[in-house]
Parts: C-alpha cells; structure tokens; sequence
C-alpha cells in the first residue's frame, strides 16, 4: 500500500487511539491538516499554540491518557514552548507535532524554518528530527511509548514538510524496540522490607504523596497504606486529591503555603514515607532544616529525584502504584499492634496544631477570596475538575477546595506558568464532557491566554471561569508587601478589560460579585449555565496568602496571618 | 564533601544530536566537563563517549542517574575507583632550536614518544600515555617551549579478570 507521510501518520494515531488534537495550522502542516479532516479525529482549533499545548496538558491530566497537539514550523513551534516547558516539569504526557521546512532546506535560514529539536530538547522527556517518511511510523510508536511510560512527560516530533508528503510502500511497524529505555516498574524488596520495618517502628509518621501518584494511578493504595497504618497524609501541590481532602488524617498541603500542621508535622515526625514526590524546594524549605527528626523512605520511578535534594535512608525506584500494593501486602502480614493508642499522642498533637493554627480568614464587607473558594466548594461538592492560574488564586484553590479524589485537581506545580488554566479546562472539559470544570483564575493570569475563550465558545464547552479580581500580580504584590515595605513595582493591574463585557464579546455568559451576599447567587447561577461563564468576583485588594514560608527559611517558621 | 575526578564510560546511539543532550544535561544542571572524547565502536550504531568530571559522590550519582534517564544513552559506567586502563594522546608542537634537539630528542627516547613533524624551528612530538606520563612530559617540554598543544582526552576501558 503507497501512502504519504500524512496518511502514515493517521493511521499510527489511529492505532494510538488518538481521539482529539489541538492544533493550529501553517504552511509545512498543510498536508498534514488535509488528512486529518478525512479521519474521526476531533480536531480543537486553539487560538495560540501555546493554548493547544496547555490544552492538551489539561487533557492528559483530567483522562490519564496521552494528550497531542500538532503545530507549524517556525512562530508556531516556538509558541508551543512554555506549554511544552509545563508539562515537562510537572511530567505530563503529550505528544507534540511540529511541521518543519523541507529536508533540503534544514539549515539554510528558510522562511519558518526554526532548529526546534534543539530548542526543546532541555524541556522534552525526549524529541525527534524525522528525516525519512520510512522512519515516521516508528518513531511515532516510539514517541507514544516514551510519553506515556515511566515517569511521564511531552515528546516533540519535528516533521519536514517533505517526509509528510512524500508517498512510500507502508508496512506496519513490527514490535517497537528501545533497547535503552526500560523504566524500573518492581521495587527491590529487600528495600521494601526495610521500609516495612521502619514504618512498623515509627512512632510519630507521616505519609508524603505527590504527582508521581496521580500519575500512576495509585490513590487507592495510598489511602490503603495510610488507614491501615493510621498515618496522616500530606500532599504537595501535585498531589492534591490522592488522598481525601475530608479525611481525619488528612493534613493538608505542605510547603511554602501548607497548612500549620503539615509543615509543622515534617519538623516533628520521625518517619516520612515520600511517594511520588521530588522534595522541591517550595516543599522542603531550607534543605538541611527539612525533617531533622525523620528517617525517610522515598518511592519514585525516576532514579534521580531520589536523593536529589534530601538524604534518604531508604531509596525505592518503582512505580507508585505497584511499590505501595506490594507494601500493603507486606504490612499485612506484620502485626502492627494497637494503632489506636499508638496514634493517640501524635494525632492529638495534629489535632492541637489543627484547632489552634486552622486556615483562617474573615468574611467583612468586601469580598475575601477565600470565601468565593469555600462556596464554590460547597456548592459544587467538592467533585468539580479544578484548574488553576498561578499566584495567590492558585494556592487559594489548593487550600480552600478539598479535593476528593485524583486527576481533579490540575494546576502548573514545576513551572508555575500564567496563562494556564482556561485552556486547561478546556482540554479537561474535552477529556470529561460530563464533568463541572472551573477554571479558578486570577486577574492577572487569565488575560495570558484570554484568547481561548474563543475556542470554547467554537466547541460548546461550559467551562466556568472564577476570576478572583484583586486588581493586582497578587502573589508578586505580596512579596512586596512582606519583604519590599510595600513597593508595589509593576503589580499594579488597574488597567483590565471588563470582564463581564469581554466574556459577552467572545458568545459566552459574564457575571460579577462586587459583595459578599452576592457571591452565592451568582456562583449558582454562573455553575447552572449551559455556557461557557466568566464569574468576575472583586475580592479584597490586599489579602495575603497564608501561612506563608518565606523563601529559604526553614519550613516550620511561618508567617500566619 | 570533596570533588573528585571521576571517569565515565558511556555507550550511546550513534546518532547526530546525542553528543548535543548530553553536553546540554551537563550545562543545564551545571555539571562540569573535564575533558571528553567520542568515536564510533565495534557496532557503528553505538558510541562511546569518554568523559571526565570533576564531582563529589552524591554529584557524580546523580551525573550517572541523569545520563540514564537520556532516551539515547544505552549503559554508563564509572571506571574510577576500579581496575581500568586510560590513555590520552597528544601532539605537542615543542620549539627546537639546534642547541636543544638533542635534549628534546633524549626526552622523546624517555618517554616512548615520536617525533611526527619536523620544521625549521620546531618538532611536532605524539605522545600517548596515561595522565602521569602526560603530565611529567608537558612539565620537562614546557622550560623549552610548547608552541601548541592537542589533546585527545582520556580514552579508558575496563581490565578485563585475569
Ligand atoms: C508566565 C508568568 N509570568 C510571570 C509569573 C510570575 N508571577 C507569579 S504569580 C504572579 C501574579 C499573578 O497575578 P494574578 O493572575 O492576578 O493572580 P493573583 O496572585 O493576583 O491571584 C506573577 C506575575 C509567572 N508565574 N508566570
Ligand atoms: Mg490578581
């Protein structure tokens, strides 16, 4: 059978089982987008690559499974570099396509021509040049594997215009072979019975779940090991919703905004089983007051985030899932003793922490943010998909909203990236046609890519927009409240669009809350719309997040408000 | 913790780009390179890259972790603290006026090396040695006079078991 490059590419999607692309077309993809028209392949017009590579993030997040966008040369490759720089450090798997000039003219300056594969490779799990239409199947194949193995992350696959339109006899790859790549799944179990007995001998453990759980599926091992060892949890950023926001051991976030008690628990505990994390230094604080008292087993497919930035004594590389049912199988057989009275002194020392430092605002005459994320927890029942923007909006989100279950929560962790949550929604939104999905956002943040709103107006997506107004860089601001004597330096953001016009500009539904009675109702009625929302809440200017650890200090030594 | 030098044996895929992620993963984390060498193997799909860098433990595992999790990169193994051979090899361009040939030549005798170039003023020597030789022969030519230097870098393979 002679088929183009083009035509290759479908049918291995297809096989991929590739349902949506996010895409944005150009002159080198031209072919490309011919073909994709023919197939069942839902193709999402974005309005900027960057937007489609977020998207597809989002989309990957919400379904588990590898999102793709497809991109020209040239602007459009280069466009899709900060969605592709997100991904990659919260290890989310995409696959990206860029078109790329013709073979006979990579080198030569040519109109578009841009050396993306160079440009990528610090921010991809890995990238390819395809020189020959031969190689294209495989190396696609390749890609998918590559993407969604492991420790997850995007793959960019750079297509000169010729090699897609160049017609060859196809044969179907066999068996895709990588002789080098093979992730490490089984944990060694001499490793896990040394964690086994540490666990077993703790007195004052915590359980520390990240990313890495999401990723592999294994919140339902996670929550088995902490009930059956009755061990508090705490979550980074990425790992908000392994374990139940409602949960009595249940410690919330830790880190630069955690709770009291979850930072105060990793000063104090003498165990720490780390899952799925990385230890970021918006986690640890300063490195060598981190958990001076605890002894630490560490899980994680990837060999290098162990020990990378805290001693460990007890290193497993293994996939989360997998590592943590294998654990719980082995502490089943153990006789743990009567946990209950084991517990008490550390849980009522929890407890202590909790009733006396709880997350706390007050709700006066203007708007507090916090209380526009409670409501909207309350009354979408904590089940909505959340995404985030980046800034105060954000570590609001992942303290006020307790997220019950995984893959619901989908925010920019490594590289905190502005302008990423509406096409997030809407790549969630596609993954999860039947779910809520809100973008909590903030003034700021939203007019990075405020330009989607158009895609979702073009495909009839009812994401809701919760714009927490604050009229500044928020988050920027209150590092110059608290560390600058309030030298307000370029955060100031008088200047924004209406809201509520620019929603009705784009088609959708736009709303405002200037007063606290009024943020239930249009809450409700913003949630209850069949359309796409903007929900513009004018929230008190200067509210800080809090508990705030600043930069560098040790995570125990909070500022409160 | 110390810095020490530390030699890694690398098999990768012998394809163009995979020189350009490794030098990248060693600027991007601010790893450093002492001097590194590359060339084909028995199996023209696979490179060995020879590299020397100057770490402490906990930096050098992490280099060797690093350089694993590289799609191309097949195995990397760290020769320094086990039975390994090394050579370098250099060609060193030494000013040879008539009244110092003959120490030069002396010095070539010495150190089992080969005179390749001869000009007017100057003897283009090949030297190939392990770091020791290499070091003491630079230190007698330098009072003569190095014009110009080229090395190869530490090239190093295993010893075999007896
Ligand atoms: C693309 C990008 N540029 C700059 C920053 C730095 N930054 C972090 S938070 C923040 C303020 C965000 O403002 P806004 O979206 O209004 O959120 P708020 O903090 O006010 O809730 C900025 C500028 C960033 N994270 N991303
Ligand atoms: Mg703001």
């Amino acid at each position: 059978m002679k088929l183009t490059g083009a035509q290759i590419l479908m049918e291995v999607l297809k096989e991929e089982g590739v349902d949506t692309i996010f895409g944005f077309p150009g002159g080198v993809v031209i072919d490309i987008y011919d073909e994709l028209a023919k197939t069942d392949i839902r193709h999402i017009l974005v309005r900027h690559e960057q937007g489609a590579v977020h998207a597809a993030d989002g989309y990957a997040r919400a379904s588990g499974r590898v999102g793709v966008c497809l991109v020209t040369s040239g602007p459009g490759a280069t466009n899709t570099v900060t969605g592709i720089a997100t991904a990659y450090m919260d290890s989310i798997p995409i696959v990206i396509f860029t078109g790329q000039v013709p073979t006979q003219l990579i080198g030569n300056d040519a109109f578009q021509e841009v050396d993306i594969v160079g440009i990528t490779r610090p921010c991809t799990k890995h990238n390819y040049l395809v020189k020959r239409t031969e190689d294209l199947a495989r190396i696609v194949k390749e890609a998918f594997i590559i993407a969604g193995s492991g420790r997850p992350g995007p793959v960019l696959i750079d297509l000169p215009k010729d090699v897609s339109n160049t017609k060859i006899i196809y044969k179907a790859p066999k068996k895709i072979e990588l002789k080098a790549y093979n992730p490490t799944y089984n944990p060694n179990m001499k490793q896990l019975h040394r964690a086994v007995k540490l666990i077993k001998n703790a007195k004052k453990p915590i359980i520390f779940a990240g990313g890495g759980v999401v990723l592999s599926k294994g919140s339902k091992e996670l929550t088995e090991l902490a009930h059956k060892t009755r061990t508090p949890v705490t979550c980074s950023l990425m790992g908000l919703g392994v374990f139940p926001g409602t949960d009595p051991l249940w410690l919330g976030m830790i880190g630069m905004h955690g709770t009291y008690r979850a930072n105060m628990c990793s000063g104090e505990c003498d165990l720490i089983v780390a899952v799925g994390v990385r230890f970021d230094d918006r986690v640890t604080g300063k490195t060598d007051t981190f958990a001076p008292n605890a002894k630490i087993v560490h899980i994680d497919i990837d060999p290098t985030s162990i020990r990378k930035n805290i001693p460990v004594a007890v290193p497993i590389v293994g996939d989360c899932k997998i590592t943590l049912g294998l654990l719980n199988r082995l502490l089943d057989k153990e006789d743990l003793g009567d946990l209950k009275t084991k517990r008490k002194k550390w849980l009522d020392q929890i407890d202590q922490w909790k009733s006396t430092k709880p997350l706390a605002y007050k709700q006066e005459d203007i708007i507090k943010p916090q209380y526009v994320i409670e409501k909207l927890y309350e009354l979408t029942k904590g089940s909505a998909i959340i995404t985030t923007e980046v800034g105060q909006n954000q570590m609001w989100a992942a303290q006020y909203y307790h997220f019950k279950k995984p893959n619901h929560f989908i925010t920019s962790g490594g590289l905190g990236c502005m302008g990423f949550g509406l096409p997030a929604a809407i790549g969630a939104q596609l993954a999860c046609p039947d779910k809520l999905v809100v973008d909590i956002a903030g003034d700021g943040s939203i007019q990075m890519n405020i330009q989607e709103m158009a895609t979702a107006e073009q495909y009839n997506l009812p994401v809701k927009i919760v714009i927490l107004n604050n009229q500044y860089l928020g988050m920027v601001r209150q590092w110059q409240e608290l560390f600058y004597d309030k030298r307000y330096s370029g955060t100031g953001m008088e200047h924004a669009p209406d809201f509520v016009k620019l929603a009705e500009a784009y088609g959708a539904l736009g709303l405002r809350a200037t007063k606290p009675e009024e943020v239930e109702p249009v809450l409700r009625k913003g949630l209850s719309s069949p359309k796409t929302v903007i929900m513009d809440f004018v929230v008190e200017r200067e509210e800080c997040v809090y508990p705030m650890v600043p930069a560098g200090a040790p995570i125990t030594e909070m500022l409160l408000a | 913790m110390t810095e020490q030098k530390h030699i890694l044996s690398i098999l990768v895929d012998n394809q163009p780009g995979v020189l350009s992620r490794i030098a990248g993963l060693f600027s991007g984390r601010g790893y450093n390179i002492e001097s590194l060498s590359v060339a084909e193997t028995i199996d023209p799909l696979v490179s060995r890259i020879t590299m020397v860098t100057m770490a402490d433990t906990p930096v050098v595992e992490q280099i060797m972790k690093q350089l694993h999790k590289l799609i191309n990169v097949i195995k990397v193994y760290e020769l320094t603290g086990s039975s390994y051979v090394q050579r370098e090899m250099a060609l060193i361009k030494v000013q040879a006026r008539p009244e110092r040939r003959a120490e030069i030549l002396r010095i070539v005798d010495i150190f089992r090396c080969k005179v390749v170039d001869v000009g007017q003023g100057h003897y283009t020597l090949e030297v190939t040695g392990d770091e020791g030789k290499m070091d003491a022969i630079l230190n007698l030519l330098k009072p003569i006079g190095i014009k110009e230097i080229a090395k190869t870098g530490i090239i190093a393979l295993f010893r075999e078991p007896k």
